[in-house]
């Protein structure tokens, strides 16, 4: 599903990634940990196409597309999904019509009529229900002053909606209590198939707890330094990172 | 820097919006010759078999316009306009009057059904009456027959002469008396049509009054004169709406717009304005000089509401006297300026009477190489005890070749008074279309959803269809503009 080759992006000349290799195919679930700064949200951020970050080498594959020749808003029409880290406010902006003009436009560029309204409205019921979120949601604007939490949660909700091929989750359960963990981890499951994939990055076992990963990878210094199974990261909680540095650190 | 030139490149396709509505029609017009003199103003005035009266009180303006000087203080820069190449009277020949309109002029109906505002849709949508004000003769007049009945007036201007003339002549420039500036003086002197409103004693009026204007006369100057006068305890919801040809000269509109709110009354008047603005290189465009006040008496409130996006340069302060105790005068209002528009707008709310209240929401978008001012007075007279304001002035920049500026105007004469003002000027940021972009928006969809949840306190104030299409003209004047 999404193939990247030694991949390496800077931004205002300095080099962030150097050299990514990720393989993520349908019906899997990777998780990518590693200290804070190591590149885990300017991958996700050059994945999505971000225009901040130049791509200086290597290649990104997604369904058969190189993803270099996609705008960032034909990416997410093709189906990659970004939970942001940090969810940008849009003043005066509703969610349900954020929602609606997303929709839309990806219905708009696979040549399809809108959403009727009674569709879009079914479907954000569900979704909601699942999400455990209130009605009253839909009016706020967009993620002004939402709590962090509330913020994360619109993130799902938004995936939910858009239904994804891939979804980048960057550090969705910072900001979340254990409750609403749980039930974010829960949507996630539930929206998961054989034909859809997730990428997890998080800094913390707990939300692996509720969302099993196939492969755990650590990005450290803009490099993916180790991959395992889930036992990795059971083993980064309990040890961190400093053993993983020193195994990376030139021998002398 | 890479990020720089996206910019560019996105400024450069945004700005490649092009006027949607510009087109030329030739309907055959009866003009009087070019130019200004007594003689003119004489014959305007003939050809629309005005009382005595009425000339001696043009006659009055045009002495008193003579004296002036074009004024010089607003924040925009033009060349003068050539007072003697203007044609002021034009009315497009129409073979009778109609009787309804399926008897319109068809060309001018596909005029119409450029715009999208095809008077047939516009007759479908109930609850609308249309007065259609096409160069400077009302051509059309619907649902008239409905509002006579609450004894309701609404016709044109020079039709509210020749039958309701005692109601013309008590009104006509007490608000905005001819002597008040350089152009209510040049339209006192020459207007030619307009629109005229009576809402009776007690009588809501159950639908939104409604007039397009239209320039379409090439050279010709715009004239409008409105008088909208809602006797105690009325109320009326007004909408002007406009949009003209391209065109390569500048043309001139002066309008007054006059309202008197009598005890208890409340009128609410919105604007959509959207005149040729001028090419991309800054040429052409109409010059947009309006006067609009109000007068609110004891318990009445008046409401501004304007979304401006049209013309190269604007120059309009739609005020509010609150005259009377406990009345409320109210101010949003949306401009866009882009390429080479300069708009300097804004209000005047001046408080007289005690416990009068006013509310400023004053929202500026500017790209490309435009200018927008904002120029506000808040006036807190002696007497005026208790008396409020709030003003939010905000500016959204889009680029980095416009501008924007705020000057509010303060003056407090009564220490009960309270004045409060806050702005903002912000950029649309690179995050909030990232985010957008993420979720399948394209760009310039992105700009043109954060443009209306930013302008959305002042498009909740129009009516339904109005904030739709002011919606979409919001979207097609912002096209590709970035920053
Ligand atoms: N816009 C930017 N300008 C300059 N440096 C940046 C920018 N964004 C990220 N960086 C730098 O890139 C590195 C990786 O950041 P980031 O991808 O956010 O790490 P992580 O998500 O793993 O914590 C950090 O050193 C950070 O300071
Ligand atoms: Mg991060």
């Amino acid at each position: 599903m999404l193939t990247i080759k030694n991949l390496r992006a800077s931004i205002e000349d300095k080099e962030i990634l150097k050299g990514i290799n990720l393989e993520v195919k349908p019906g899997e679930v990777h998780a990518i940990m590693g200290p804070n700064g190591s590149g885990k949200s300017t991958l996700s951020s050059v994945i999505a196409g971000r225009e901040d970050y130049e791509v200086t080498a290597g290649e990104m594959n997604f369904l058969g597309q190189d993803l270099s020749e996609l705008d960032p808003e034909e990416r997410a029409h093709a189906g990659i999904f970004l939970s942001f880290q940090y969810p940008v406010e849009i003043p005066g902006v509703s969610v349900t019509n954020f929602l609606k003009t997303a929709i839309n436009e990806s219905r708009k560029a696979k040549g399809l009529e809108p959403m009727p309204a009674k569709d879009m409205l079914k479907a954000m019921k569900e979704k909601m229900a699942l999400l455990e979120i209130d009605r009253s949601f839909l009016s706020r604007s967009i993620n002004e002053g939402f709590s962090g939490g509330e913020k994360k949660r619109n993130e799902i909700f938004q995936m939910a909606m858009l239904e994804p091929k891939l979804a980048i989750l960057d550090e969705t359960d910072s900001g979340l209590d254990i409750d609403a963990l749980r039930i974010v981890a829960n949507g996630v499951n539930k929206l998961k198939s054989q034909d859809n994939a997730v990428v997890v990055i998080t800094h913390y076992q707990r939300l692996l707890d509720h969302i099993t990963p196939d492969f755990v990878h650590v990005l450290l210094n803009g490099q993916i330094v180790k991959s395992g199974d889930k036992n990795l990261a059971l083993e980064l909680e309990e040890k961190g990172y400093d053993w993983i540095k020193k195994e990376q650190a030139p021998i002398g | 820097m890479a990020e720089m030139a996206e910019e560019d490149k996105v400024l450069n396709e945004v700005t490649q919006s092009e006027y949607k509505y510009g087109f030329y029609t030739n309907i055959e017009s009866d003009r009087v010759p070019i130019g200004l003199n007594e003689d003119t103003i004489r014959r305007i005035s003939a050809k629309k078999n005005e009382p005595e009266w009425l000339l001696t009180w043009r006659l009055e303006a045009y002495k008193r316009w003579q004296e002036m000087e074009e004024p010089d203080w607003a924040n925009v820069d033009y060349p003068k306009p050539d007072f003697q190449a203007i044609t002021y009277y034009a009315a497009p020949k129409q073979k009778k009057k109609l009787e309804s309109l399926d008897d319109l002029d068809p060309e001018m109906k596909e005029t119409f059904d450029k715009l999208g505002i095809s008077l047939d849709e516009q007759k479908r949508l109930a609850g609308v009456a249309v007065d259609v004000v096409m160069d400077s003769v009302s051509v059309a007049t619907t649902f008239k027959k409905k509002l006579g009945e609450l004894g309701i007036i609404f016709c044109s201007i020079s039709e509210a002469v020749q039958e309701h003339p005692e109601l013309v002549k008590k009104y006509l420039g007490k608000v905005v008396p001819p002597s008040d500036n350089f152009y209510a003086a040049l339209n006192s002197a020459v207007f030619t049509d307009g629109s005229f409103c009576y809402i009776p004693k007690g009588v809501r009026c159950p639908m939104e009054l409604s007039t397009y204007f239209r320039i379409n006369e090439a050279g010709t100057g715009q004239f409008e004169r409105t008088l909208v006068i809602a006797e105690e305890s009325s109320y009326v919801s007004y909408l002007e709406g406009c949009t003209a040809p391209m065109r390569d000269e500048n043309q001139l509109h002066a309008a007054v717009v006059e309202l008197i709110a009598m005890d208890d009354a409340e009128i609410k008047y919105s604007t959509v304005q959207n005149w040729y603005p001028g090419n991309k290189e800054g040429k052409g465009g109409v010059y947009n000089f309006v006067t609009k006040r109000g007068l609110c008496h004891t318990r009445s409130k008046i409401s501004w509401t304007q979304v401006e996006t049209g013309s190269a340069v604007t120059w309009k302060y739609p005020s509010c006297i609150l005259k009377g105790d406990h009345s409320v005068g109210e101010f949003y209002s949306v401009a866009v300026t882009n390429n080479y528009q300069q708009a300097d707008t804004g209000t005047k709310m001046i408080h007289i009477g005690k416990n009068t209240k006013s509310t400023i929401i004053s929202k500026g978008i500017c790209a490309g190489h435009s200018n927008g001012s904002y120029r506000g007075l808040v006036k807190m007279g002696k007497k005026a005890e208790n008396a409020r304001n709030f003003s939010q002035c905000d500016s959204l920049l889009m680029g980095n070749s416009c501008g924007s500026h705020t000057f509010p105007y303060i003056e407090i004469d009564n220490k009960t008074a309270k004045v409060e003002h806050e702005a903002t000027t912000s950029k649309i940021g690179e995050d909030q279309i990232f985010y957008c972009n993420q979720r399948g928006i394209p760009t310039e969809e992105a700009i043109a959803l954060i443009v209306n949840g930013y302008c959305k306190e002042v498009l909740n104030q129009l009516p339904m269809e109005f904030a739709v299409e002011a919606q979409k003209l919001l979207a097609v004047s912002l096209e590709g503009s970035v920053g």
